[in-house]
C-alpha cells in the first residue's frame, strides 16, 4: 500500500497484524466450500422426510450415507456457525468483559450442540 | 498522513443503505439466525435418538403453526445465506467487483431466494401430502 492507513498514535501503539488471520479466513472459506454441498443434500432430504413417522426417520438417519453426511454437515456448520459468530461478536461488542464472555458462550454452546447432535445420529446408527 | 485523510464509515442515522449494504448486514443476520436455528436440527435428532415418546413431541410442534413459521424463516434464510454465500466466495476469488456485476447479483440473489424457498415449500407440501 502507497499511503499509510494508520494514525500516527496507532503507529506508536504498535498493534497491528498478528500474522494468524490467514488461517482462520482460509478455515472460514474451506467450510464454506464444504457447506455449498451439503446444504443442497440437507435441504432436498429435509424435504424427503416431511411427514415421516418415527420409525421411518430413525430408520433413514441410521442408513450409512445419511449418517455419514449427517455426521459431517453438523461438524461443519458448528464450525462455520462459531468462526461466524465469533466476527460478529468481534466486530459489535468492544466491552472487553462482555466480548469475552460472548466469544466463550459460543465457542462452548456450538461444541456441545455438535456433540449433542453427532452423539444422537451415532445412538440412532448403532442403537442404543 | 493527518487523519482527516483517512477513508470515513457513513454515519449510520443519516445515511440510507444502498441494497449491496443492506445484502452484505443481511448475511450477518441470516448467519445468525441459522445459528439459533441449528437448535431446532439438534432437538429433531435428540428427540429421535430419545425415542417415539420424544419424537412426538417434536413432531406436533414442527407441525404446529409457529413450526411451520420457524420452518419457513429458517428455509428462507437458508438459501439467502447459501447464495449470498456463494457470491461472497465469488468476491474472495478476485471477481465481480464492479457496480454493474453487484447489481446483477443482488438481484439475482433475492429472486432465487424467493424462487428456491417456494420450489422447497412445494416439493415439502407434496411430499407431505402423499
Amino acid at each position: 500500500m502507497a499511503e499509510k492507513m494508520r494514525s500516527p498514535l496507532g503507529t506508536a501503539y504498535g498493534l497491528g497484524s498478528a500474522r494468524e488471520g490467514a488461517k482462520d479466513w482460509w478455515s472460514m472459506r474451506l467450510s464454506s466450500l464444504a457447506l455449498i454441498p451439503l446444504t443442497v443434500w440437507f435441504v432436498v432430504s429435509v424435504i424427503g422426510n416431511i411427514g415421516a413417522d418415527y420409525e421411518t426417520f430413525a430408520a433413514w438417519v441410521g442408513s450409512p450415507v445419511p449418517a455419514i453426511l449427517l455426521v459431517i454437515t453438523i461438524a461443519v456448520t458448528f464450525h462455520h456457525a462459531a468462526h461466524g459468530l465469533q466476527v460478529v461478536i468481534e466486530d459489535y461488542v468492544h466491552v472487553e468483559w462482555q466480548k469475552l464472555t460472548l466469544l466463550i458462550a459460543v465457542k462452548f454452546g456450538c461444541v456441545l450442540l455438535a456433540v449433542a447432535g453427532i452423539f444422537a445420529v451415532a445412538r440412532i446408527a448403532f442403537g442404543s | 498522513m493527518p487523519i482527516a485523510n483517512r477513508p470515513l464509515s457513513p454515519h449510520l442515522q443519516v445515511y440510507r443503505l444502498p441494497l449491496t449494504a443492506l445484502m452484505s448486514i443481511s448475511h450477518r443476520g441470516t448467519g445468525i439466525a441459522l445459528s439459533a436455528g441449528t437448535l431446532y436440527l439438534v432437538w429433531q435428532l435428540l428427540a429421535a435418538a430419545s425415542g417415539p415418546d420424544a419424537y412426538e413431541i417434536f413432531q406436533r410442534f414442527a407441525g404446529s403453526w409457529l413450526g411451520l413459521l420457524v420452518l419457513l424463516g429458517w428455509s428462507a434464510s437458508l438459501f439467502y445465506h447459501l447464495l449470498n454465500g456463494i457470491r461472497h466466495l465469488v468476491w474472495d476469488a478476485g471477481y465481480g467487483f464492479s457496480i454493474e456485476a453487484t447489481t446483477k447479483a443482488n438481484r439475482l440473489i433475492l429472486i432465487a431466494t424467493v424462487a428456491l424457498t417456494v420450489v422447497a415449500w412445494v416439493a415439502g407440501i407434496a411430499s407431505w401430502r402423499s
